[in-house]
């Protein structure tokens, strides 16, 4: 037998604790990125949510000024953490729109009315049929819409106080 | 007993292709097969045909009902995966970055054979 | 008081491997006869001491003793005693602990039982032995003591997590690590060798036993880990190319082709480096399941509790051990003398193509398991599951299948291509047989469904081949262990194939009263009823299901509970066995117009899956039994001789 050949077992063992060793320095990605970040929104027509907000269309975009595009429900506990941020970024100026996954008419205003509304409209995605279609897998989720329509960027998980100026930036890059 | 009825209650609604099979059993079979195959986004562990949590019977929603309307289970998946990357199938598609995985087997069967076969003709009487 | 006596007991136990290590390394280095015989005893007492500690935990326990920190977090003092016994090993430090005391029993039962191998070998294989048991209480003590007190006691534990409050519990897990044990022991011997170069028929004969014993846990426990998955997760599936499945497998795939291999070593004194390079293979491969599910780094289905700081631990171990046999294997195994040669048509030639093949298994199922990690680095997220691995596994796994119904009916060293063909002429007929009956049967089935049927029916009769003209009451009991194992495997294939091709399916918003059908089944939801539990209260379905007119109709009662702490909702499958298969409910929601989510499952002869798994297991069982007492009578007889 060849004398290298012997080598190559240890040889193998190596990659291997490589590949298991960086995993621990790394920990595995447990969320799962669109991947339509950086290309067209797509079309969708999602009715309203509340009584005198109208709902979200894919035609509200593309208006020549980017806006946040907000996945959120009234049964998601980090979507109560974020909404302060939320009104801050709107009393920043910032348009946001929200699309409420599984949810009613009472509860959202309910959740409304004790969180605040940082909402320009808000459409009803009753069995997340817009949520799938945009490549968002949870909630809450936050994507910055260019003024072609197009997603510029994706935010998973409940927005920090930190990570409003990383959205205005985002929204500025954005423009 | 009744809270935990209402609790029941607002876990969802059966009645619809989240919960229940395509009339067309040709067609819920190809729903059946590419379910199995597609990883639910929040539960990760499991396939959308075998998770309880809502946003998998979302997605088994968008997939009998696309494949309900006459789309192919292939295009159906790559549907998905435009929006959620090679993550979402459990049947990685053959890229630069996958070849190596598609490519192993055969590797590792030459490899094998070759091994075992220059024991054998060096050993044969 | 026992928890300090446990501790105690534990450390004492960790100083004698230390010294039994000390002794057999010095003793072999500077040739001292001393010290080698030292280290019989020591490893005797060591076993003893890690045996006590063990024991004392378990009395903890059941004692519920809550001022000790782990039955505080594990357990409960109203919980039942065999969950309060089975809890000493459902937790991380308990499991670890139990590994420890297995192994170091195993090595005690070496020392006393261990006459055949020369004493050089057998030293240094007790020395390997004392060497892995060393990190495993380094771990125990630095990172995980399972004898921590807790001051100010609690009031009462924490109870156990409700997916585990199941007698697969008290069950599952210790039989997956006698395994993992057993390969310990199997590795131990190879680095005996490795160190002494003697490897040889005596070799295989003394480490036979060791992965025979070890493949028999290790069978029992995936396949009990399959059934309990089965019931338990609620969804029809019994295997699903998980992590935490492939990591169990793997091990059982490599102590497979070293079964077969040793055989070869031990009967024909050929395929000397491969064995070992199998043995140190399977044990890493144990290591590397062992850190693959404890320290999370792939997520999975299963229950586990991960932490990285433990995973980390684990790897330095595995690095340590595995490289370090690895290193040993390329320096030494460069002479060890080559094994005899062989002939390609001939046992062994056949046993060399099921270990090639197995080997491929293995590698498949290694790399589509870690290449998620892989692509990761290369920045893509990628998900590897049951299409890939079924699609590349399934045809391999299906020609090691034919492979196998031949190659017990070669004859050792030499046989004739036309003397094979004949005595495989039944099985094959029976396999084509059964594939055209299957195709007419039932067109639209897939191909692997067809073979795997036709394969099956092939290989029960050539399994039973190496029976025929034979004195039943005359053939040794391993031949029967071989010819039972082999069964067992066409078993389980059928199971898996008609489980594959033939299971219905059926997904409805039940009314009451109202029948729906899936298979031959007409089933029938006639009420719901809350049931009350110890800790958990539940919506229960009553189902009826007839079969044809006037059958005796069956009760199923799926069940949706609600564990109160911790705070979780479980659907309990309801399952009905009958001669040809399961029927399968599952209890959902109840949506606005009252009707109830209610899944059904028929799967014809899938427990056949779990039957074949254990006729393998038993298989194995009667030969290790007819390979250890055959050794005896040959000792006694050459002792009588003398």
């Amino acid at each position: 037998m060849k004398r290298w050949l012997l080598w190559v077992p240890l040889l193998v063992f190596a990659v291997l604790m490589v590949i298991a060793g960086s995993r621990l320095l790394v920990p595995p990605q447990t969320v799962v990125k669109s991947a339509l970040v950086g290309k067209p929104l797509p079309d969708f027509t999602l009715a309203p949510m509340v009584a005198g907000k109208p709902g979200v269309t894919r035609a509200d975009f593309a208006t020549g000024k980017p806006r946040l595009l907000n996945v959120f429900a009234s049964w998601c506990v980090p979507c109560i953490a974020e909404a302060p941020h939320l009104m801050r970024l709107r009393q920043a100026g910032v348009e946001i729109d929200g699309i409420a996954i599984r949810d009613t008419p009472e509860a959202i205003g309910a959740f409304l009315a004790r969180n605040g509304d940082p909402y320009a409209r808000i459409g009803s995605d009753g069995q997340s049929q817009v949520q799938i279609g945009i490549g968002s897998s949870g909630v809450p989720e936050t994507f910055v819409i260019d003024g072609r329509g197009r997603i510029a960027m994706q935010h998973i998980g409940d927005i920090r106080e930190e990570d409003v100026p990383r959205l205005l930036q985002a929204l500025e890059d954005a423009r | 007993m009744s809270l935990l009825l209402s609790l029941v209650l607002a876990a969802g609604a059966p009645a619809d292709f989240g919960y229940v099979q395509i009339p067309d059993a040709a067609k819920e079979a190809q729903a059946a097969e590419l379910m199995a195959e597609l990883r639910c986004l929040v539960c990760q562990g499991q396939s959308i045909h075998d998770s309880d949590v809502d946003m998998a019977a979302d997605m088994r929603r968008i997939v009998r009902q696309k494949i309900a309307a006459g789309e192919q289970p292939q295009a159906v998946r790559a549907w998905l995966v435009e929006r959620y990357g090679s993550y979402v199938t459990y049947d990685p598609p053959f890229s630069w970055t996958t070849a190596p995985l598609w490519l192993a087997p055969l590797l590792l069967l030459g490899a094998g054979l070759w091994l075992a076969r220059g024991t054998l003709k060096r050993r044969r009487k | 008081m026992i928890a300090e006596a446990g501790l105690a007991a534990l450390w004492l136990a960790a100083a004698m491997a230390l010294l039994q290590l000390a002794c057999a390394g010095l003793g072999l280095r500077l040739k001292q006869d001393e010290l080698v015989a030292a280290v019989r005893p020591v490893a005797i007492v060591q076993g003893v001491l890690a045996a006590l500690s063990f024991g004392l935990l378990i009395l903890l326990f059941l004692q519920s003793d809550m001022s000790v920190l782990l039955v505080a977090q594990n357990s409960h003092s109203a919980k039942p005693w065999l969950y309060k016994f089975a809890g000493a090993w459902g937790n991380h430090e308990g499991s670890m602990l139990l590994w420890v005391t297995v192994l170091a029993l195993a090595g005690a039962a070496i020392a006393v039982l261990e006459h055949k191998l020369d004493r050089a070998t057998l030293t240094a294989t007790l020395g390997a032995q004392a060497f892995i048991a060393l990190g495993f209480y380094a771990f125990l003590v630095i990172a995980s003591s399972p004898f921590t007190r807790l001051d100010p006691p609690a009031l009462d534990g924490m109870g156990l997590n409700p997916l585990l409050q199941d007698p697969g519990l008290a069950f599952h897990p210790p039989t997956l690590y006698f395994g993992y044990v057993g390969l310990s022991i199997a590795f131990s011997f190879a680095v005996g060798a490795m160190v002494t170069r003697e490897v040889g028929p005596v070799f295989a004969r003394a480490m036979r036993p060791w992965i025979l014993g070890a493949w028999v846990f290790l069978t029992l426990g995936i396949t009990a880990g399959s059934y309990w998955a089965y019931y338990e997760l609620g969804w029809g599936g019994w295997w699903f190319w998980d992590p935490v499945e492939n990591a169990s497998l793997m091990p059982w795939l490599a102590a497979t082709a070293l079964l077969h291999s040793v055989n070869v070593l031990a009967a024909r004194d050929g395929l000397r480096a491969w064995t070992l390079m199998l043995a140190v293979v399977a044990f890493s491969m144990s290591m590397l399941g062992t850190f693959l599910v404890r320290s999370g780094i792939l997520t999975s289905v299963h229950a586990f509790a991960v932490d990285p700081t433990r995973g980390s631990f684990i790897l330095v171990l595995l690095a340590i051990y595995i490289g370090g046999a690895l290193a040993l294997y390329g320096a030494r195994v460069g002479r060890v003398k080559a094994g005899q040669g062989f002939d390609l048509l001939s046992r062994e030639g056949g046993l060399v193509l099921n270990n090639l093949l197995l080997s491929v298994i293995l590698g498949i199922v290694l790399i589509g398991t870690l290449y998620p990690i892989v692509a990761q680095a290369m920045g893509q997220q990628l998900s590897v599951g049951p299409p890939f691995f079924n699609k590349t596994t399934g045809p391999i796994a299906l020609l090691l299948v034919a492979a196998m119904s031949a190659g017990p009916l070669l004859r050792w060293r030499r046989d004739e291509a036309n003397a094979l063909l004949q005595r495989v002429t039944v099985p094959i007929a029976a396999a084509l047989l059964a594939m055209a009956a299957m195709f007419a049967a039932a067109p639209g089935t897939g191909w692997m469904e067809i073979a795997g049927l036709g394969l099956a029916a092939g290989l029960t009769i050539a399994s039973f081949a190496p029976l025929w003209k034979r004195n039943l009451l005359r053939t040794p009991l391993f031949t029967w262990g071989m010819v039972v194992a082999h069964f067992g495997v066409a078993v389980s294939l059928a199971g898996m194939a008609a489980d594959s091709a033939f299971t219905s399916e059926r997904l409805v918003a039940a009314r009451y009263g109202q029948p729906y059908y899936v298979g031959p089944w007409r089933v029938v939801l006639n009420g719901v009823a809350p049931v009350m539990g110890d800790n958990w209260s539940a919506v229960e379905g009553r189902v009826t299901a007839t079969r044809g007119e006037g059958s005796t109709p069956l009760l199923l009662t799926p069940q949706r509970r609600f564990y109160s702490s911790p705070p979780t909702d479980t659907a309990e499958a309801s399952i009905r066995t009958r001669a040809d298969g399961q029927l399968y409910a599952v209890l959902g929601a109840q949506d606005a117009e009252g009707r109830w989510q209610l899944r059904l499952w028929w799967k014809p002869f899938v427990t056949l899956i779990w039957f074949g798994g254990a006729l393998i297991a038993l298989g194995g069982a009667l030969s290790l039994i007819g390979r250890v007492f055959r050794e005896r009578r040959n000792t006694k007889r050459r002792e009588d001789a003398e």
